[in-house]
This record gives structure tokens, sequence and C-alpha cells, in this order.
């Protein structure tokens, strides 16, 4: 579905991304995991064509990624960032309708899509006609997950979409996200730096250092054959304090 | 808006429109009114154009034909205007005037001659009776009119021809000085022997004991080819020469300075009496004038600043999407704001003549700063998680500008227009200097009659359309500003 092939790109002369090869299977889930500046952002900004590659190349569905595709690509992929990124003028329903409206969908397709979705992410019917500002944290990444879907994309990309909430609520969207993620069978790349949320929802995990990937495969296979000292470190370093201070009675 | 522009520039299509102009001085308005009313009883169209600026402009405007005629005084022409030539003789005057297209009439018949004066009592007390007398009183205070300290025939000419050694000495408004000199502020002054004031304040003129002054005899002057082209028209205008003596010419300066007779009916009575002429002058009344202001205020406004929107909305938007560009264009709507609008005013007469047309070019200039860096400040503003958002969900640059950024920026947007109003609304009453109209002109009319209720017949209602502006402005955002950057959040 998603290959990269060899990319590299750099910021201002530091390194993001060195020499990747990825391939992301159809219809799973594939967390990017690692510390803040491995690289792990840099992956979803480049496959949603924010940023171009200095080398190496993207292919999604066979097609290689251009400016020149960039805008009918995007229509095929849904895109989640961590603050939501609501237009703060446009309703909730608005948000979602925006690019439906754009590309001349039917009010009433509209309407219907948007319904279906709000169903399908528990979020609450009343509340489309609300302003970001008016929603809490927890609405707004809904919505914003509802406008990521709105086209039926083939791809959802989120980065770090739980990041911003407070534990509680982070737990309920999780749960949710879990079950939307298995029933519509899409695939998935999340960006996450907990390595109980990657544990939570990927199929692969793979986990990222300093622009290069370290380790690739199911959850179970880094606690049990760590590739090298850094990941038993970063898992080591990922257990809960409250699970270390059971152990140390 | 249209009728606006119209009633400044356009006439009946058929017949060209006689322009009559005047300097900004009593005298010259009044006698402008003559020849108008003297070419309209011909049933000719006329507009005059009062109060246009001083010599250089006024002349200027005859040259270029913005104007057909005006009134000047012969020691003006050689002493000023043809400084240079030295013409000793009117023979020479008229070549000099012929090569420009210009012709002089006969004298109308009074000399206006520059004189100076002091109040009767202070130069009782210092016994100064002639110009020469004044070598003994270095500490006097002068203050003379700004045209008086600048021109070949006045205070440099004057100081050196008489040996004079004050230093004090100031250009101001004319009639200012005036009024310095009756608070006892002021020591001396220049004034024109047909000046009302002279006799009012009780002042005494000093004897030219050394000849510096040239005489000013009034005349006409005005274009060959309109006299041509309207042979009837003129000579009517030209039944002025040899009519006015200086007492009757005092007597109307008296008139309108004095008794705040508007200078239409003062023409008028004059040519019922003097050449039996039957004019009606229409004395206008304060609501008139207050709509008539009002339109020209609100047209050089409304025009400059629509056109400013038009161009500033977009060199914002190109500014904030290619940043080099975006220096070039701040750096050059930056320097352009450093001009003082005064300046900016001057500056269009060589360009663009007098009038409303320069009027609004200057405002438009000065309306484009606020616009564009409010515009430029209100993109580059918006949070880029947004600005990335509109653009992963593969929205076309076009489309994210009018339905993402364009919204986000529609606060600044609007409060840069509405700086560009509030300023624009100050800077237009300035345009009554170059004859664009609006409430600057009863300003500078009440500065020129010293009549505050003048004044503020143009300040009041300016400041009042810079507040109802500011209303409208207020409201116009509550309309455009969208409702969801309004609420507030809900924690």
């Amino acid at each position: 579905m998603l290959e990269l092939n060899q990319v590299s790109k750099s910021y201002s002369g530091v390194c993001a991304l060195e020499r990747c090869d990825l391939s992301i299977a159809s219809g799973q889930t594939t967390v990017l995991i690692g510390p803040s500046g491995c690289g792990k952002s840099t992956i979803l900004r480049l496959i949603i064509g924010l940023q171009m590659p200095d080398e190496g190349s993207i292919h999604f569905g066979g097609q290689r990624l251009e400016p020149a595709r960039l805008s009918d690509l995007r229509q095929r992929m849904g895109y989640v960032i961590q603050d939501g990124g609501l237009f703060p003028h446009l309703s909730a329903r608005d948000n979602a309708a925006l690019m439906a409206r754009h590309l001349g969908w039917s009010d009433e397709r509209i309407a219907t899509r948007i319904n279906e979705l709000a169903e399908l992410t528990h979020f609450p019917t009343d509340a489309l006609d609300r302003y970001p500002l008016q929603l809490s944290g927890g609405q707004q990444q809904r919505i914003s997950l509802i406008r990521a879907l709105m086209l039926d994309p083939e791809v959802l990309l989120l980065d770090e979409p739980l990041g911003a909430l407070d534990p509680m609520i982070r737990r309920d969207l999780q749960a949710d996200l879990r079950e939307i993620f298995t029933s519509l069978g899409k695939t998935v790349l999340m960006v996450t730096h907990d390595l109980g949320e990657a544990a939570f929802f990927g199929d692969t995990i793979v986990l990222l250092r300093d622009g290069e990937i370290v380790q690739q495969g199911a959850m179970k296979q880094l606690l049990r054959e760590p590739a090298d000292d850094f990941v038993r470190r970063f898992i080591q370093a990922q257990r809960s304090p409250l699970e270390a201070m059971e152990t140390n009675r | 808006m249209c009728g606006l522009l119209l009633a400044g520039n356009c006439f009946a299509a058929d017949e060209r429109a006689i322009i009559v102009g005047s300097k900004n001085f009593t005298e010259g308005i009044v006698l402008g009114e003559i020849i108008r009313l003297i070419a309209a009883s011909t049933g000719a169209t006329v507009v005059h154009r009062q109060a246009l600026g001083g010599t250089r402009l006024v002349f200027n405007a005859l040259v270029s034909g913005e104007i057909d005629i005006y009134a000047e005084y012969t020691g003006t022409l050689t002493h000023e205007i043809f400084a240079q030539n030295k013409p000793a003789s009117n023979a020479e005057l008229r070549d000099l005037l012929a090569e420009s297209g210009l012709v002089m009439s006969q004298p109308l018949g009074f000399r206006d001659n520059f004189a100076l004066g002091m109040r009767e009592p202070v130069a009782e007390r210092l016994n100064i009776r002639r110009i020469s007398d004044l070598r003994a009183h270095p500490d006097l205070v002068f203050r003379f009119g700004t045209e008086f300290t600048e021109r070949g025939d006045g205070w440099p000419g004057l100081r050196s021809h008489y040996g004079l050694p004050q230093q004090d000495v100031l250009g101001v408004e004319h009639d200012l000085a005036y009024r310095g000199l009756a608070a006892g502020d002021v020591d001396l002054t220049d004034l024109y022997t047909t000046d009302a004031e002279i006799a009012y304040y009780s002042l005494r003129t000093l004897e030219d004991d050394l000849g510096y002054f040239p005489p000013y005899e009034a005349l006409l002057l005005y274009r060959a080819e309109l006299a041509q082209e309207r042979p009837e028209v003129f000579a009517a205008i030209l039944g002025m020469q040899g009519l006015i003596d200086e007492a009757q010419m005092i007597a109307m300066n008296s008139r309108v300075k004095l008794d705040g007779v508007q200078e239409a009916l003062v023409a008028a009575d004059f040519l019922n009496e003097s050449l039996g002429i039957e004019v009606v002058a229409k004395s206008s009344s304060r609501i008139e004038r207050f709509w008539r202001y009002t339109r020209q205020h609100i047209a050089l406004v409304a025009i400059s600043l629509c056109a400013a929107i038009l161009i500033a909305v977009p060199l914002g938007i190109a500014a904030a999407r290619w940043r080099r560009l975006g220096h070039v264009i701040l750096g050059v709507v930056g320097i352009a704001q450093t001009i003082p609008a005064l300046a900016l005013l001057v500056f269009m007469i060589p360009l663009f003549g007098i009038g409303a047309g320069p009027a609004i070019i200057a405002l438009f200039i000065y309306s484009l700063l606020p616009i564009v860096r409010n515009t430029y400040t209100g993109l580059t503003t918006i949070p880029t998680p947004l600005l990335e958002s509109a653009e992963a969900l593969g929205l076309p640059s076009g489309a994210r500008l009018r339905l993402v950024e364009a919204p986000l920026a529609a606060v600044s947007i609007l409060g840069g227009i509405k700086t560009a109003a509030v300023i624009n609304i100050g800077a237009a009453t300035l345009g009554a200097l170059i004859g664009a109209g609006g409430y600057g002109q009863p300003i500078l009319a009440g500065i020129r009659l010293d009549d505050v209720g003048l004044i503020l017949e143009g300040a009041v209602p300016a400041a009042g359309l810079a507040i109802m502006v500011q209303l409208l402005f207020e409201w116009c955002e509550r309309a455009i500003v969208p409702r969801g950057l309004r609420v507030s959040t809900r924690t």
C-alpha cells in the first residue's frame, strides 16, 4: 500500500530521516514509535506531502508521490494531528464537510455521511453545529477523525492523535479508535511515543532512533527479542513506574 | 457616488465650462466671484475653484490649463513669477506671458501694494514712521505671511534693501499674523494696502522711503485660446477693467472679513451697483454647505479607500505568500506612509494637477500601508497546524486562501481597513489646499476669515464622520468576522 525507498530528509542540516525503507501493509495498523526527534512524524509528513524527501521515493498504491499528483493522492488519505487542527471559524459540521463541499458533494450526501461517521465515532449529533472552541478536547479529536474519514480514504495517518488528552478521555478514545479501525479495516499509520498505546493499537510496531529504523515487528517480538540494547532500554524506560514499585517491594 | 465626481469635473458636453481660479486670500476670491458672476450673466457655464493656493500653484494651474483666468498683480508678475527674466516694461511682460499662451488685461483700477504695518500706539511710542526707522529697533518681533517670507519681492529682498537687523522673524498664516498683532505678541507684519484689517486694528502703514516695493496693479490673467474661443464672454469679463478703485476694494474686503458676508454676495452687490448687471448670487445656507462638503469629503475618502482595498489586500496576500517579495512590498508602502500627508498632496500637483483627482491619489497611497500590513500580518500569524491541515485535506491553494486563510485573517484585515479609513478622513481635510473641497474647505476659510464658526463647520463633521465610520466598521466586524472566532471557550 505504502512504500518508502531509501528516503532521506534533513531540516537545515539536521538529519531527520536517513535512507529509510519502509513498507506499510494494507488493512493493518502500523505504529511508529521512538524518542522525540527520531523521525517518526517526518515519515507521516512526507507521506501526506507536507514535506518532500531530499532523496528516495515514496509510492502510494503503486503511484509515486509527486507534487503534481499530491492533491489527488491526499484525497485518498486522512490526516489527524495532535491538536486536531480544526478550523476555528467553521462549525464542527463545516470542518468535516469542507473538502466534500469543495468537491461538489450534495448537501444531502454530506449530511448522511457526517451522521454515519458521528455515530461511528460516538460524536454527539447535537454538538455538530458547535464551533471547535466550544468542544472538549476529546470531541475535537473525534471531529478531526470524522473530517479525515469524510472521503472514505484508503489510509489514515494519525500523528499523536491522543497526545493532548487527559488520561480518562484518552482511555475512552483509545477504545473507540481501535473499534473503528477494526470495523473499517483501513490501513492505519499512527505515530505515538507511548509504548502502551503502540501495543494497544499496533499490528506492527516500527521503532525508530535518530532517523533510522531500529526494529520492526509485532510487539511481542520487540519484547522477547530486542534487536539491540537501545530497544531494551526504550522498553524498560516505558514500563509503568507503578509496575516498577510492585516488583521492587 | 458618481454624481459626486461629476459635480467636480464634468459639465454640459457641448460647451466647455470656463474655470475661474483664485489664490487663497479674500481679495482674490472676491475678484474671482466677480469674474464668475459676469461670465455667468452671459449664459456661459462657469466654475470658480476658490482659494486654490499660493501664487505659484495658481499661476501653474493657469499655464497648464486647469484654470482659465484669475486675478493677479503686476508686482507679483515682475518680481515673483518672472523674477529671473526681470521684465522692465509691461510690453516685455506681455511677451513673456505670450510664450505661455497667456494674456494680461488692463489694470482693474486699484493697487494692492505690499506694506509693513504696526499697531498705531506701538509705532507712536517707538516713533516709527518709515521702514528705515526699523533699523534702530532690532528686538522687534516680525511675523509675515508665509508667502512674503519666501517670495523674491518679500522679506529677503526687503531686509537687504534696508539693512534690517531683526532676528525674530517667522512666516505664519497671514491671518494669524494679524491676530498676533492684535494680541500684542507680534510687533510688525506685512500688509496688503487694501486689507480691511488696517482700519479695523488701527494699524500704521510704514512709508517705503527707499522705494523697495514695486507697484501691484491688479489685473486679470487669462489663457489666450479661451479668449479667442469665447470672445463674447471675455468682452463681458474685461468690462471689469478700470472699474474697481481702492476704496471699493477695501470696502468689499471689509464686508467679507469683518462683516462675515459671503464673497458671492459681496461680488453680486458690486456688480449690481457698478455695472448694472442684475445678478442674483445664491447665498448658500449652512445646511447646503454641510451637504456639499459632506458629499465631497465622503467621495474623497470612499473612492481612495475602495481603490486602496482593491490594491492593498492582494498586495498583502502576495507579500504573505512570497516572503522576499513581501519585504519589498512592505518596504515601499512603508516609505510612502512616511511622507507627510501635506507633502504628498503637494507632490501630486506637478503630476496630476489640482482638484479632487490628485487628492484621491494621495489619499489612496496613504491608505495602502495599514491595509497591506494587516493583511500580511493576519495571514502570516495563522498557526502552522491549521495551514497544514488545510493542505493535508487536499484543498488547492486558491481554495485554501478563500475557505481557510482569508476568514482566519479577516479580523486583522478589517482592522487595517478601519485604520486606513480613519486616517483618510483626517487627511482628506488637507485636500482643500489643492482645491479638492470637502470639510477642509470651511476649515481653511475659517482660518482665513478668523471665523471659529466656519472652522467648526468643517472640524465637527470631520470628527463625526470618523466616529461614524468607526461604528460602521464595528458593525461590519460582527457581520464579516466568522462567529466561530468570536465565541468564548467553554472552560
